[in-house]
């Protein structure tokens, strides 16, 4: 067993380097790498090489890239990279419905240096990537066991995306029926806001339904909402929350009774795999994101994989291709004349299917469920813990266990203290963890914060994370602006809040920064 | 560059009902009332609490404010110097008092006005200068229903300070509430909206924040209204009659009219037929037309009919017909209900029962939150 910390906070500071932006760095003239010449028999094969490209094409100006040397080029990034705090510096417990699980070094070294999938064209023939056709193929089965559903797709780039083909599908599939006129899409307000979201970029009404005194979704509200006009339901289960919600099959069936299709949101299923399947309550589609669930990497938008499934009556709408195999070859299937089409190039991201086929093969069904039970009985030893602490309060269901995240609410500190979540957010940043979510806005819990501890993190990292939450909380009883003013230890100070979303001050690119005028701004300044 | 000015106005009275269980300090007799309950003034302590923050400004900013208790004694006590207009009499203060203070303030070309009082002091702000100039509460009464106030007074002062800092400032409307002050004494809660005030934007130090995120709001709006007059657009030939509030203002602004906050504006061939009608009025243009009525939820007690809109009376509702309500708020309004029902007390129980059950409230652009109706 690892040595006891006396005391479970760690004394942090982070690097804050007073660098200046890469294109600041550039002098002309200066290279990082210098490019050979093309050898003689090259050029007398191609030419200059340039000349070929036809003249419409071929830019006028060459690209203003910045001109910097290597050495400082590598010094530029490993400074930055000092600046943020990484999943692997941190037990990332702090971004709930994230599920932000560690993941495995082996797979990134296979998907990283395997030739099998580092030296492949993506116009390859099917023929010539049967090794990737497999994966894809048999991770298919494996999902479909684990949901109950009877097809996957491996194409949407990542969960919303997969929400946004489900409701393409959804579409297709009434449109085939006559029923074009269902444009309507029932969601929750705790369901991830995406399923609001993605559907209405699909062109959907979006109606959205609030929790009941126990906290889960109003089924007589439900019952209210559909109509000839309901397109579906999406639907996450546990929710944002955490709070399980026992009767889905029921809001289901009302859904089915109205002509509706439903969909699970299950990018986070951490709470239920080998444990509840999508099948049991009625689903007709749901999405795994493979990026959290199954442990490939997640964060900084991507890459990301949203695991589509469907049952077996809307197969013929899935997106293709499809990958069938007849027993010994694997190949690509086009030829689907009811399908929505492709939602994305080639394959989709198979680095990212490749990693949840190998934790799946790590894991084994047990082991999935083992994971499960793991991640909700971290996430009930956090919950007790956390709960006890000054200022912590718990909304909805009183009594009742969350699974395998919960959403707080630190009100009570606030009325206390006039310290609030977004304060305590960002004195965490002091002791080296990562900031926490407090949720998707507008606020529902006051004052919330959402943590999910995954099966990835031991007591002890759950011990430290608590401890800090007790040590700001008793902080912000003592000296209330001492927490509003943090962080302190961190390489950014203060954040201009009231700024962060003004179109104005936002400049995302070199190019913005430029057309804005901060860049003059800041030398005046 | 000019220093910034701080205006400063302190309700005395304010809060003083409060300790000694008056619920509120309006009027003379309730001033009265409290003195004799022992009641002690809490504004200028919770005033100074704010100014905390300010005071090592110093010359930096200019405070302008009005005599004696209502800011000049307390700026001499915290050693700010300080311009003081002019006009405070003997007695004590009152309303009127607020609302030239205000006023003076506001055409010496304050940069924000900083008032510390209740619902009350914030009605008078909002009767003297409207949004006309930006305006930040200090919590010191007994009633802080509108959305002008800061959490605490502590906050008040670093929002002002950071406000008169900086140099590109973003302000937004913030509605003025209070609550029928008759009513609120017998113990039944009625919150009325007044107007509108212009606050700094900074979504963790104002009340009414609790349930809001940075800049979800606007966009909401701008949602909101974009649905409605789409709606509106789908039947040109009908009449809207459009309710009280900031939301249902916005969609005024969209159409290009210039309607009320208060009052019941009818709208017909995309313009203004009736400005802040009456019940007769809207029985009149909704006899023998195809009507609809667009309303949002006023403040925390989610009235839909029967407060500050009763203009909307049964015969005009059931005239118009339950189908054609629209109600729009924005998610955050919704929240802010904390799980209650939206009510309806049109003063017709059958009226009533009729619009029990769920509605869809417009809550962003095609976007819909189904909320219960109770009543």
């Amino acid at each position: 067993m690892a040595r006891r910390r006396p005391d479970p906070l760690r004394r942090f500071h982070q690097a804050r380097w007073d660098e200046e932006m890469i294109y600041e760095l550039s002098v002309p003239g200066q290279r990082g790498v210098l490019v050979p010449r093309a050898e003689k028999a090259v050029v007398e094969a191609v030419g200059d090489g340039v000349s070929a490209i036809p003249d419409d094409l071929r830019r006028v100006r060459p690209p203003a890239l910045p001109e910097v040397s290597q050495p400082r080029i590598v010094r530029h990034y490993a400074r930055l990279s000092q600046e943020t705090l990484g999943a692997d510096i941190t037990p990332d417990i702090s971004m709930a419905t994230c599920t932000m699980k560690y993941s495995p070094k082996v797979q990134e070294h296979i998907a990283a240096r395997h030739p099998g999938l580092t030296e492949v064209h993506p116009l390859q023939p099917g023929e010539t990537i049967q090794g990737i056709l497999a994966i894809l193929y048999r991770l298919e089965r494996f999902l479909c066991e684990i949901s109950g559903l009877d097809h996957f797709s491996f194409q949407p780039g990542g969960g919303a995306h997969a929400i946004f083909t489900n409701a393409a599908i959804m579409r297709a599939y009434h449109a085939a029926r006559g029923e074009a006129g269902r444009d309507e899409i029932i969601t929750t307000i705790f369901s991830h806001p995406a399923n609001a979201a993605a559907p209405a970029t699909a062109g959907y009404k979006v109606i959205t339904l609030l929790p009941d005194e126990h906290g889960v979704p109003d089924l007589k509200a439900l019952k209210a909402a559909v109509s000839e006009r309901t397109a579906g339901l999406f639907i996450t289960n546990p929710e944002d929350t955490g709070i399980y919600n026992p009767h889905i099959d029921a809001y289901v069936q009302v859904v089915h009774a109205a002509g509706g299709l439903c969909a699970y949101d299950q990018a986070n299923a951490n709470a239920v795999l080998g444990i509840a399947r999508a099948r049991e309550c009625g689903f007709d589609l749901c999405h795994f994101n493979l990026h959290k669930t199954f442990s490939a990497p997640h964060g900084s938008m991507g890459p990301a994989l949203g695991a589509l499934g469907a049952t077996a009556a809307l197969e013929p709408f899935l997106p293709v291709p499809r990958i069938t195999c007849d027993g010994q070859r694997y190949a690509l299937d086009h030829d689907h004349p009811l399908s929505i089409g492709r939602v994305r190039s080639f394959l989709g991201n198979v680095p990212v299917a490749l990693k949840a086929y190998a934790w799946i093969l790590q894991h084994g069904f047990e082991g999935l469920r083992e994971a499960a039970i793991c991640s909700v009985l971290n996430s009930n030893y956090l919950e007790a813990e956390v709960c006890h602490i000054p200022g912590v309060t718990l909304p909805y269901a009183r009594g009742q266990r969350r699974l395998e995240q919960v959403r707080f609410s630190w009100e009570k500190l606030r009325e206390d203290t006039g310290v609030g979540t977004e304060d305590v957010k960002r004195r965490i940043a002091d002791f080296g963890l990562q900031h926490y979510w407090t949720s998707h806005h507008p606020w529902v819990v006051p004052e919330p914060f959402t943590l999910e501890p995954c099966e990835s993190y031991s007591k002890e990292d759950l011990d430290e994370y608590i401890g800090v939450l007790r040590q700001i909380a008793n902080e912000a009883y003592a000296d209330p602006e001492f927490v509003k003013n943090a962080p302190y230890n961190s390489s950014i100070h203060r954040v201009p809040e009231q700024f962060v979303d003004d179109p104005d001050r936002i400049a995302i690119t070199w190019r913005q920064y430029l057309k804005k005028g901060w860049a003059q701004r800041q030398t005046q300044g | 560059m000019d220093r910034p000015k701080l205006g400063l106005v302190i309700n005395p009275i304010a809060g003083i009902g409060g300790r000694v269980g008056l619920k509120g300090s309006d009027g003379p007799e309730i001033l009265r009332l409290a003195m004799v309950r022992g009641a002690a003034p809490q504004a200028a302590a919770r005033a100074a609490e704010a100014l905390r923050a300010i005071v090592p400004l110093g010359d930096r900013i200019e405070v302008l404010t009005w005599p004696g208790p209502m800011g000049a004694d307390l700026c001499r006590q915290l050693g700010m110097a300080c311009r003081v207009g002019r006009g405070l009499g003997q007695g004590p203060t009152s309303g009127a008092d607020t609302e030239a203070a205000a006023r003076w303030i506001r055409d010496e070309a304050a940069d924000l006005l900083l008032f510390a009082g209740g619902d009350g002091t914030a009605r008078n702000v909002c009767a003297a200068v409207g949004e006309q100039i930006a305006v930040l509460g200090v919590p010191a009464g007994v009633k802080i229903h509108s959305a002008v106030f800061a959490v605490t007074p502590a906050s008040a002062g670093i929002v002002a300070r950071r406000f008169l800092e900086q140099t590109s400032r973003r302000c937004r409307p913030a509605e003025v509430m209070d609550i029928d002050e008759d009513a609120f004494r017998q113990g039944r809660v009625c919150a009325r909206l007044f107007g509108s005030l212009c606050v700094p934007e900074d979504p963790s130090r104002l009340q009414g924040a609790k349930v809001g995120g940075g800049g979800g709001t606007g966009q909401g709006i701008e949602g909101i209204v974009a649905t409605i007059v789409e709606q509106m657009q789908a039947d040109p030939d009908g009449v809207y009659l459009i309710g009280p509030g900031t939301t249902t203002r916005a969609v005024k602004e969209r159409l290009g009219i210039e309607g009320t906050l208060l009052g019941v504006d009818v709208v017909y061939g995309g313009r203004m037929a009736a400005k802040d009608a009456d019940e007769r009025t809207l029985l009149e243009w909704v006899a023998d037309r195809r009507a609809y009525i667009i309303i949002t939820i006023i403040g925390g007690q989610g009235h839909l009919f029967g407060r500050g809109n009763q203009q909307i009376s049964p015969a005009v509702l059931r005239r118009v017909g339950t189908a054609h309500i629209l109600v729009a708020a924005t998610t955050e309004k919704l929240i802010g209900l904390g799980g209650r029902p939206l009510w309806v007390d049109t003063g017709d129980a059958e009226l009533d029962r009729q619009l029990e059950g769920h509605i869809r409230v417009v809550t962003g652009y095609r976007s819909y939150t189904l909320c219960r109706v109770g009543r």
